[in-house]
């Protein structure tokens, strides 16, 4: 039992960190750092993508034979590590993550052929079509209907939470193509192009002050019917194949332990009578407390990492256990940020992009993103599954009934 | 990276699993040190060349695991651990060689005496006196909660032979026997069902040979060796905590599903299942934190290591707390009796606690180790 790397394992987290020190300009890196929303601004993540692209490294989880790095998962765990130290933007999910590997194991090969390549250079921009205003927690009773006309379905209902829809050109959805007594029997997984007629899209703005999320409307949309993934009727089981994905994050630690070592660059800039807060004995625990947490976050996703290496299954609950702890921890993490904030809390910085901010704020650099960073994870004990829905999931399991 | 057990770890797991499920049966503790004796696990921790087997901190902590699990409380990390550990850093070869075979063949049984009272999980703070007297030494003052010293062949005593009550340097340990004349013990009886003792010194005269290590030492060796005992004393402990946990979680969740009230097993209610679904989550943060506990163990960097089993103990500790108590809640009236065995989780979980501390001089001292000072910034 080690925790080390191998030569050729060091070799190339050298080759990495080199790349991102020479390839990850300093604009992106404050992008980054001033993005309180969850997923990136499309002009952000696009020239980061396409970077990325050209080095081969856009897609570290999937497989060379589709475009992929082909990496180990200890490669794309250091990977993923020294992109989160050096500040990179995260991708899209919703390509890469999601829809990517949902196409690869299920769609046709003209589905593979036309997709992938396509998520790859980020082409097509995809959002995620789940939620419906009456189905939240209760995914499977959605009622977004698709009903066969010759070669097409015309689907009638709508989406919501739908991130990104004011951008995407794509949408996956889950929709009702049969009433079935088992209400998840009746539920198909279907490719969407947003410029299809009848399909409108409502903004919402969330707490954070983002216009992240969207209701999208689908009036008459006709989508052919060789947009479908699969089987007719097959879609749960795809889209719970996929929310392993989304759940998974696997790797989250390393975005945890940048977002730390910004929160203490940030205490550093306050002060408490003589004392700057960094030195608080207050602050100094809770730093320490979260440092911990972290670690435990992060020997959990290496122990998940080598029993992979192994061929072993991780175990059904490890997904929903990690998602649970990542989202927590991403709330505590926030929450002591805006705490050391004190007085500035008050501050409220409505415009956006942050970075693109040419005057002096109120608030320091560090500062800028704060509160509405903290605002917005609030959100992430919500989407993919609610901490209560991840519950459900793990005593199901541990309890055996 | 390898964070799988070998063949041969998981064949030592298993027949300890097996050894340790046959014997929860019985409750005699004498015959359960000379068991483990003979299945060799004594020798386990020992260094090769003095008797044992010269195994590192994960195979120790897959067996204290193990007696988490079936809940077999024994001194055997106090003096295996802690003991075997002080004197094999500090302990000159004669010394090695006169108390590591006993100790590795369940011949000699030992204790370490280092907490004072004042001191609250301060490792460094010793106050027992040590003054030169002649070619030897004159020990005076009080120890607490000395596990296992009341059935020892000889005690293992940390004191002062220079500085003031909290200097890391100036701190020795000492060799006693239990029949020495000045020394009291007060033997007593711990919330986990096993016993120790309180020492009170007066007037020790002990030979210049009791003393652990040579004449020359550097003065903050002892501490430094004393650090380093007791880190891998914490880290066997997160395992037994783990195995503990685990059990009381499983022991938990049998007893919601025959439980029944209201028509329904307690099983079935969403309070409870995800109240048992936190019990999981800690086991599983648990398993990790030690695991990375012994991985961290023998660490070369002091600050690495410092933070990784004190950052572990802070965590098992709070989520051992957190499970034991969860599972007295939800067995209900039958929680709080002596009829099921429920409450030894949590006792056992107290008597590690007042040990090793709780999770605050824990955090204390990860935040020492972890140099955040504006000084340099």
């Amino acid at each position: 039992m080690n925790l080390d790397f191998t030569p050729e394992e060091i070799a190339f987290q050298q080759e990495v960190r080199a790349f991102f020190a020479e390839k990850l300009t300093p604009d992106l890196r404050r992008a980054n750092a001033l993005t309180p929303s969850v997923f990136s601004d499309p002009d952000i993540f696009r020239r980061w993508q396409r970077i990325l692209f050209e080095r081969g490294w856009a897609a570290s989880s999937w497989p060379v034979e589709f475009g992929g790095t082909g990496w180990s998962t200890a490669q794309q765990y250091i990977y993923e590590v020294e992109n989160a130290i050096a500040g990179g933007p995260p991708l899209l999910p919703q390509g890469l993550r999601m829809v990517g590997p949902v196409i690869m194991k299920f769609g046709t090969q003209a589905q593979k052929d036309f997709y992938l390549p396509r998520i790859l250079t980020g082409e097509d921009y995809w959002c995620q079509g789940y939620s419906e205003p009456g189905s939240g927690s209760d995914l499977a009773s959605l009622k977004t209907r698709a009903v066969r006309d010759g070669d097409d379905y015309i689907i009638n209902g709508s989406k919501i939470w739908t991130s990104h829809a004011q951008f995407a050109n794509r949408m996956f959805a889950l929709v009702r193509t049969a009433e079935t007594p088992k209400k998840q029997d009746g539920i198909s997984f279907i490719l969407i192009d947003m410029d299809s007629p009848g399909i409108s899209v409502r903004p919402i703005l969330t707490i954070g002050g983002d216009h992240e999320v969207n209701q999208v409307f689908f009036d008459d949309v006709r989508v052919p019917i060789a947009n479908l993934v699969g089987a007719e009727g097959q879609g749960w089981s795809y889209g719970k194949y996929l929310l392993e994905f989304e759940r998974g994050g696997a790797m989250a630690s390393g975005r945890l332990r940048s977002k730390l070592r910004k929160i203490e660059k940030l205490a550093a800039t306050y002060r408490d009578g003589e004392q700057s807060l960094l030195d608080s004995p207050a602050i100094s625990m809770r730093l320490s407390e979260l440092e911990i947490d972290i670690d435990a976050l992060e020997m959990s996703e290496l122990r998940i990492m080598s029993s992979l290496q192994t061929g072993q299954n991780p175990g059904s609950v490890a997904s929903s256990m990690a998602k649970l702890r990542n989202s927590e921890l991403k709330q505590a993490v926030s929450r002591l940020a805006i705490d050391i904030l004190g007085d500035d809390a008050l501050i409220w910085e409505p415009r956006r992009p942050l970075y693109e901010l040419d005057e002096l704020s109120l608030l320091g650099e560090e500062a800028l993103s704060v509160s509405a960073e903290y605002l917005n994870t609030r959100a992430y004990t919500i989407f993919g599954g609610t901490s209560e829905v991840q519950r459900d999931v793990i005593a199901k399991v541990v309890i055996g009934m | 990276m390898d964070l799988a057990y070998s063949d041969e770890q998981r064949m030592f797991a298993d027949s300890a699993n097996e050894v340790l499920t046959r014997r929860a049966l019985k409750s005699d503790r004498q015959t359960l040190w000379s068991e483990m004796t003979e299945l060799g696990w004594l020798a386990l921790p020992i260094p090769e060349a003095y008797g044992g087997f010269g195994q590192g901190a994960a195979d120790v902590g897959i067996l204290t695991e193990r007696f988490g699990r079936h809940l077999v409380v024994t001194q055997y990390v106090p003096a295996l651990v802690l003991c075997g550990r002080l004197i094999a850093s500090l302990a000159t070869d004669a010394q090695k060689a006169a108390l590591l075979p006993g100790l590795a063949n369940g011949s000699l049984r030992l204790a370490l005496a280092h907490a004072e009272r004042g001191a609250r999980h301060t490792l460094q703070h010793v106050t027992l006196s040590a003054v030169a007297e002649g070619t030897g030494w004159r020990l005076s003052g009080e120890k607490i909660a000395a596990l296992g010293a009341d059935e020892a062949d000889r005690i293992l005593v940390s004191a002062r032979i220079s500085g003031a009550s909290r200097d890391a340097r100036g701190i020795a340990v000492f060799v006693l026997e239990p029949g020495q004349t000045g020394l009291h013990l007060h033997r007593y009886a711990t919330v986990d069902g096993a016993s120790a003792a309180q020492l009170t010194l007066t007037d020790v005269h002990l030979p210049d040979s009791a003393r652990l290590g040579a004449p020359g030492d550097e003065e903050g060796k002892a501490f430094a060796a004393l650090e380093h005992a007791f880190d891998a004393a914490i880290a066997a402990w997160c395992a037994e905590l783990l195995g503990l946990m685990e059990a009381a979680t499983a022991a938990t969740i049998d007893y919601t599903k025959v439980r029944v009230q209201f028509g329904k097993p307690l099983a079935a209610n969403q309070v409870l299942r995800h109240r048992m679904a936190d019990m999981s989550v800690h086991c599983e943060v648990a398993r990790s934190m030690a695991l990375r506990a012994a991985l961290y163990v023998d660490h070369a960097d002091l600050s690495q290591r410092a933070r990784a089993v004190s950052g572990a103990w802070a965590k098992v500790i709070r989520a051992a707390r957190s499970v034991t108590e969860e599972a007295i809640q939800m067995h209900g009236g039958m929680g709080v009796t002596d009829e099921l065995n429920i409450g030894l989780f949590l006792k056992r979980v107290l008597a590690l606690e007042a040990v090793v501390g709780g999770a605050e001089p824990h955090l204390r001292r990860h935040a020492a180790h972890s140099a955040r000072s504006t000084a340099t910034a």
